[in-house]
């Protein structure tokens, strides 16, 4: 029973298992696209540039399985879990991929913000055709096999719906747990959530496991952004070491809209995000944020796309990373301006620091540009602490460990600073300042 | 209370100091002149502490402790303070907080009970006054986008706010307009008494011309080649530095 899961016939036999047991018209079809992609493409190796420096391909050798009906999440191991102000916000709960309605609470009125399980959305005459229109669409960005793999078994996913000129929802807290009790879990979840016309929307996703087996999460969320809406979104992963997770946060702006995203990366196993921002109308912004603060075996990679597809957008990307130990960080960030897409501005900056020996990080820049007109800037750096400062400090009585961790809190909170939700900065302020050892006074 | 005896201090295994003996005594201000090149900077960097200078002769007691054998944050802390020639902008980190931190560990490592936050603000609000600082810089992180004058009255008020026994000023005057020199030199003779030291590293008379130097020292080559009173900073103002390499050149190695 326990074969890795790439042993061709486990995954066969779940997806015509799913097909069959639960018959959609339309998840059939996408999931069909799916697996075709994953048998053709399969799982991509260290020789796929994108995944040069993470080995997904290990994680398809592990004794993972698909979630079944063992997992036992209640409400109080949710409680243990929870973010600050998340109990008086919106709240989502999926368990091994599989979206929990009983754990789950809208606290907001119901014109304000509609969630559905994504087979009910289908058959919904008010929502059918945004999810025809818009499930899936991250697949022409990404084409490798994990990704397909998630498109192949979407199910117990969520549709999460804002209608028209909804500024005031209470943010919407996800939490992606894993139930590893009875043995290595392989969680797929899958949403889509469509802002429409002068929406807002604040999204925070938090990760946790339950049990001690290995666990791989393979997520994707699309999200579509309509005109005149502000999309922000936050991601907190602080999982155990035998939580490994690839997931796609792929965000789309069809009409001028405002984005800003956060992620942060505290701890983990191997840990892919892949955050992609495509501006499909003139006139777009974007703001993209990430920390990821390693030690241990931890990796951390982010890849980051921003299309410019259309002229008059702006994007600022700033990527930090502090690795310790044997910790690995990857940056990748790609922008695209497309010919068409003239008076783009498009920045983006990637700072590291190293802590050890053994610690490392790879950082590529990919700017693609095809149209004359635009103003586009990156940058990289690799360093260590700076001495002279930490001499500076020194100098004034501060003892060597507390002003490193001064140092360290300072160059973190470029990032920090950026999360618009107070009770959550104030939190990751505090489990950084706990990481560094931080006194405050 | 400072006591260095035949100091020999190499960078990168390059001997820059070759023999230094210097008393200073509560109450005094010593100047520290010389060419460039001589070891002024040099001196400062080992009295304060920094790692890659290496002091391969000589003593420093520094009231009654060997002072070779403190870390740059015990010396700190018992009394030294160098206000630094460049003052480093330390983005994210909030001045206020950074100076909190740093008079609560020198209180701590003394046996006192950290300040209040009431008591702390008072106390930088006096101290703000006597060396006349904006209070806005403090609300900014530590010396980042601060002129020239404002990093180096920075450093004095950090000096008001630690009250060391023993301060270097490591050329405080360069890069100094006439009022931002004034300013800085009028907070240094506030916070002067009987019981407190400083040492000037300078290479101009203008900031003696304020500070009324009790000993002048003129640094060559890695050693004090004359020492005297504040007229000798006037003869090198004079006549320039020519007539010490002349008369001591030759008897350099």
């Amino acid at each position: 029973m326990h074969m890795a899961i790439s042993q061709f016939n486990y995954i066969e036999e779940k997806f015509e298992a799913l097909q069959t047991a639960h018959p959609n018209v339309l998840l059939n079809e996408v999931r069909q696209k799916g697996f075709q992609t994953y048998q053709t493409a399969g799982v991509p190796s260290c020789k796929n540039e994108e995944w040069r420096y993470t080995p997904v391909n290990n994680l398809f050798k592990q004794a993972f399985l698909f979630s079944d009906n063992k997992a036992a999440i209640n409400a109080a191991f949710v409680d243990s879990v929870r973010l600050p102000e998340s109990a008086t916000a919106n709240e989502l709960v999926f368990v091994n991929g599989l979206y929990q309605p009983s754990l789950s609470t809208i606290r907001s009125a119901n014109d304000e913000i509609v969630v559905l399980c994504m087979e009910a959305a289908s058959a919904d005459a008010r929502f059918a055709d945004i999810l025809k229109a818009h499930l899936g669409k991250s697949s022409l960005y990404v084409q490798d096999g994990v990704h397909a793999l998630n498109t192949s078994f979407i199910n117990g996913g969520v549709f999460v719906y804002i209608p028209k000129n909804t500024q005031a929802t209470l943010p919407l807290y996800v939490y992606q747990i894993a139930d590893t009790v009875h043995h290595p879990v392989l969680a797929q979840p899958r949403s889509l959530i469509y802002l429409a016309e002068s929406a807002s929307l604040q999204l925070v996703e938090h990760y946790a496991t339950s049990g001690n087996s290995d666990s791989f999460t393979n997520e994707i969320m699309e999200v579509v952004v309509a005109g005149n809406s502000v999309f922000e979104y936050y991601k907190v992963q602080n999982d155990d070491a035998s939580a490994n997770q690839v997931n796609t946060t792929h965000i789309r702006q069809i009409g001028k809209s405002y984005v800003h995203t956060v992620v942060i990366t505290l701890s983990g196993g191997m840990i892919r995000n892949n955050t992609n921002i495509i501006m499909e109308t003139p006139g777009n912004e974007a703001h993209m944020y990430g920390l990821y603060l390693l030690k241990g075996n931890t990796h951390a990679d982010n890849h980051t796309l921003v299309d410019n597809r259309e002229p008059h957008c702006f994007s600022n990307e700033l990527y930090k990373g502090i690795m310790d130990d044997a910790a690995t960080g990857v940056f990748s960030g790609k922008i695209y301006v497309r010919p068409h897409a003239q008076k783009t501005n498009a920045y983006q900056s990637n700072k590291n620091i190293l802590l050890s020996e053994k610690a490392t990080v790879n950082t590529k820049p990919q700017l693609e540009i095809f149209a004359d007109d635009v103003k586009c800037s990156h940058g990289c750096t690799v360093g260590r602490l700076d001495e002279e400062a930490l001499f500076y400090l020194r100098s004034r009585g501060i003892d060597a460990a507390q002003a490193k961790a001064m140092l360290l809190q300072a160059f973190a909170n470029d990032v920090v600073e950026k999360i618009k939700i107070d009770s959550l900065r104030q939190h990751i302020e505090t489990l950084i300042a706990n990481r560094l050892s931080l006194q405050t006074n | 209370m400072l006591s260095i005896q035949n100091i020999h201090a190499a960078v990168e295994g390059k001997e820059i100091l070759k023999g230094i003996n210097l008393d200073i005594q509560p109450g005094e201000v010593h100047a520290i002149m010389g060419p460039n090149g001589s070891g002024k900077s040099t001196l400062a960097s080992v009295l304060a502490g920094r790692e890659e200078y290496e002091v391969t002769e000589g003593s420093i007691t520094f009231l009654g402790k060997d002072m070779l054998e403190l870390s740059p944050e015990e010396r700190s802390r018992e009394g030294l303070f160098l206000a630094f020639q460049y003052p480093v902008e330390i983005p994210g980190v909030s001045t206020t907080n950074f100076i909190k931190t740093a008079l609560n560990e020198k209180r701590k490592y003394h046996g006192l009970a950290p300040l209040d936050a009431v008591s702390f603000l008072k106390l930088m609000k006096e101290k703000m006054q006597l060396v006349e600082i904006d209070k806005a810089l403090l609300t900014r992180s530590v010396n980042e986008g601060f002129s020239g004058g404002e990093k180096k009255k920075n450093e004095i008020f950090q000096m008001a706010m630690l009250e060391p026994k023993l301060t270097i000023l490591d050329e405080t005057d360069s890069g100094l307009d006439i009022d931002a020199l004034r300013i800085v030199a009028s907070g240094v003779n506030k916070l002067r008494n009987k019981n407190n030291a400083i040492i000037v590293i300078t290479h101009y008379q203008r900031l003696l011309d304020y500070l009324q130097p009790d000993f002048v020292h003129v640094l060559y080559n890695g050693r004090i080649v004359k020492s005297g009173t504040k007229e000798l900073a006037l003869t090198l103002e004079d006549q320039g530095y020519d007539y010490i390499k002349e008369a001591f050149g030759a008897t350099t190695i």
